[in-house]
């Protein structure tokens, strides 16, 4: 991630398909769970904490959106619903038949892999916008079930409350508790997504993106495995949607809607198309960027502007500098945040001797 | 500029910002309030006039000295209607030792409910949010004063009763944003129906609202009701009025719910002349005149300025000043329990229990918030559109509130 030696010199392919490139690579994973583990969670406030949470949480739906959409190159817009299907599962389990969240997690996931592969059914007959419209015709179904089907919404409100999540009478309650909780989530999606687009699924899938009468033809049952990718993609949606309803102690599917979806692909796309590193920054940028923009404002907007008119500048900075951004990086870099990262980390590999 | 200059300027810029916003000092004898607002979302029609209010109340209070001699610093973050940003809000306020705090939308209210209970920190939900959470014992840090949707219904089926005399054989219709909200009323309808004896029929208009052509056509030649209850939000409110005039149905026979009640609403159906007899239902007074309106009016020029325009949409105005005068009476409550301490969240809490008898003139209605009751008796006032502007038809009263109470004591059994 942060180094790489000289040149190429791999000679096998064991070697390169190693999740650990180097061996000074497993000293860095080694450093960043002392970070993560013990360094941030004693050191920083317990607001810093709820955003990190929350980005967590991101990274996991975003992983998963980014198998589909940048690793296998079916699009979806449905994601959002995918999540609420993972949060009413593990809800109404939770509430009804009183089951910890060790079995409701990957119950919300399953359910949510369940239903992303039959709205991804579409995708082994049409491709690319096509299919964006038979995921979202997928989001507004699944809206509209959940609105509308008591069983699964647990009433009116549509909305089911659910306990902390408890692992042998510990309770994961304060954002610090819940901070280690969803680390733990979102280091198991990463390491995940890192083995399987590495594996013969994860070659698979890119051969399915990048071609895919020319995988049909080296062997490639690319109905299997655009479904497989609907499937895994899903999955993590749908984890990622448990995450939600156990961080909010509610499940409702008005967390979930269209703009969710969107704002998913955003994070992808500025990120970077099938990485995973650009998955982690796409989530943290689209998370952070408002919170960022609101607290430069509130310190240095005071310089320009009233009081009352802050309030509507930070409101409208916000989304224009959002949008700003988005074009900004897509033109300077259309492969996003990560291709960035590359860049500047190949400068540093040759300098200061850049010719 | 190389590209690679370019990215590490960025980089550096971020850092900054970062840095800067960690450390900031937190001056004595001052109170933090939390204000969630949505300026930028799908509400934003709301959100730009009420936080307005909301602020202008707060500057006020602080131009005349503060609260008990404590000045009140108001934190906003617009949430532009999403759950996540609603839950970094809430993090940063309890980060600034906010005392309490302003929600907005009923998503994050619902998302909300546990935190404020964990982190002790009150938050106030008028006129949305869950309406079970007008029992204090089960939610004991929501307060959604004023009148919740099921207070909302039960007044706007009184004043059915009353414009149609009795209501035995009467056919009502319905007509509601397909969302929780929107259905969250339909108990109550049920039961009265059941009660008075009238036939309810519903209407959904599924999101965003824009199109309702096929439920109006459904209500105005097929179902032909004697009354019709609307309870819209955003920008349908505008498209009911204007699809139900253009059908010929007479607006003194609709009453809409408090989101569909402003005067943007009505002129963005064609002006106040078009929607002679439209009946709004409103849980803050309406107008300019109240003396609390002319203190900030002249507060402004006594600074030098003229007033906001937003102050010319009073119904949403209105409300911003009246979150903040309930958020004041609180913290004000508080510091004289504690006989001018610092109050904590918990004694704002308390604070907010206790409050009673204040009216501002008419502008709020008589509420009498308790630790049982944290919606303060679900009052709403009738508002009706004659000669262009919004006269007041029906005083401050609680539509059929055995029934709600009813409804509150069995769904507390339920849980």
């Amino acid at each position: 991630m942060f180094h790489r030696e000289s040149g190429v010199f791999k000679t096998s392919y064991g070697a390169d398909m190693a999740l650990y490139p180097l061996p000074i690579a497993k000293w860095t994973v080694v450093v960043l769970a002392l970070i993560f583990v013990v360094i941030v969670p004693l050191t920083v406030h317990e607001y810093y904490l709820s955003i990190l949470n929350l980005i967590f949480i991101a990274i996991v739906g975003a992983l998963g959106l980014n198998i589909l959409v940048g690793y296998t190159g079916q699009i979806s817009i449905g994601h959002g619903a995918f999540m609420s299907v993972g949060a009413y599962t593990a809800a109404n389990l939770a509430v009804k038949l009183g089951l910890p969240f060790w079995l409701t997690l990957p119950a919300g996931g399953l359910m949510a892999a369940l239903i992303g592969v039959i709205v991804g059914m579409p995708s082994l007959r049409i491709k690319g916008l096509y299919l964006a419209i038979a995921t979202l015709a997928g989001q507004l179904i699944i809206e509209w079930t959940i609105n509308h089907v008591p069983a699964i919404s647990g009433g009116a409100q549509a909305s089911i409350e659910v306990g902390r999540p408890n692992l042998f009478g510990f309770t994961f309650n304060t954002q610090g508790r819940l901070y280690f909780f969803l680390l733990f989530f979102a280091v198991v999606a990463i390491v995940a997504t890192l083995n399987l687009v590495r594996s013969r699924i994860g070659r698979a899938f890119v051969a399915v993106r990048d071609q895919d009468i020319a995988a049909e033809i080296i062997g490639i049952n690319i109905y299997r495995y655009k479904l497989l990718a609907f499937a895994i993609s899903s999955f993590y949606a749908g984890v990622c949607g448990v995450l939600y309803t156990y961080y909010f102690g509610i499940a409702n599917y008005e967390q979930f809607q269209l703009i969710v979806s969107i704002d998913y692909l955003a994070m992808i796309i500025i990120g970077g198309l099938g990485s995973v590193l650009g998955t982690i920054f796409g989530a943290i940028f689209v998370t952070l960027l408002p919170i960022v923009i609101r607290i430069f404002m509130e310190n240095v907007g005071s310089l320009f502007f009233t009081t009352a008119e802050m309030a509507n500048v930070i409101s409208g900075l916000r989304l224009g500098v959002f949008g700003g951004l988005i074009i900004f990086f897509l033109i300077v870099e259309p492969e996003g945040l990560n291709r960035l990262w590359r860049n500047i980390r190949s400068y540093f590999r040759v300098w200061p001797f850049s010719y | 500029m190389t590209r690679f200059v370019r990215s590490w300027l960025g980089i550096a810029a971020t850092t900054v910002t970062l840095a800067v916003g960690g450390g900031q000092a937190f001056a004595q004898k001052e109170l933090v309030f939390g204000l969630q607002c949505d300026r930028t979302g799908p509400t934003a029609n709301v959100g730009t006039v009420l936080c307005p209010g909301y602020h202008d109340y707060i500057a006020l209070v602080n131009s005349k000295g503060g609260v008990e001699g404590y000045k009140i610093k108001v934190l906003e973050i617009d949430h532009e209607y999403k759950v996540p940003p609603a839950i970094e809000a809430h993090e940063r306020f309890k980060k600034e030792g906010a005392v309490l705090e302003g929600l907005y939308g009923t998503p994050q209210t619902a998302a909300l409910n546990k935190k404020l209970e964990e982190d002790k920190i009150l938050g106030t939900s008028p006129g949305f949010g869950t309406a079970s959470a007008a029992d204090g014992k089960r939610y004991p840090y929501t307060f959604p004063i004023a009148a919740s949707y099921w207070s909302q219904g039960g007044a706007a089926v009184a004043f059915a009763k009353e414009k149609l005399g009795d209501l035995k054989g009467k056919k009502i219709a319905y007509l509601f944003y397909d969302n929780p909200a929107g259905k969250e009323p339909l108990p109550i309808l049920e039961d009265l129906a059941k009660a008075e004896g009238f036939e309810l029929r519903t209407f959904a208009v599924p999101a965003p609202g824009l199109e309702m052509g096929a439920q109006i056509l459904d209500i105005t030649s097929r179902y032909k009701p004697d009354f019709i209850i609307t309870h819209l939000f955003g920008r349908s409110p505008s498209v009911s009025i204007k699809e139900l005039k253009g059908k010929g149905f007479p607006l003194s026979k609709v009453v809409a719910f408090v989101w569909g009640s402003a005067e943007s609403d009505i002129i963005a159906a064609g002006g106040m002349g078009v929607a002679e007899g439209y009946n709004t239902m409103q849980f803050a007074g309406v107008g300019k005149d109240f003396q609390v309106l002319k203190d900030i009016e002249a507060m402004y020029k006594a600074q030098g300025k003229t007033p906001p325009k937003e102050m010319d949409s009073t119904v949403y105005y209105n409300r911003g000043v009246f979150i903040a005068a309930l958020h004041v009476e609180a913290a004000r409550n508080a510091i004289k329990a504690k006989a001018g301490a610092m109050p904590t969240s918990e004694d704002v809490k308390k604070g907010m229990e206790s409050i009673k008898g204040l009216t501002l003139g008419g502008l709020l209605p008589p509420l009498e918030l308790t630790a049982a009751d944290h919606e303060g008796g679900g009052w709403v006032q009738i508002w009706t559109v004659k000669g262009g502007k919004l006269v007041k038809v029906k005083d401050w009263f609680q539509g059929n509130r055995p029934t709600i109470q009813k409804h509150l004591a069995a769904d507390a059994a339920k849980s």
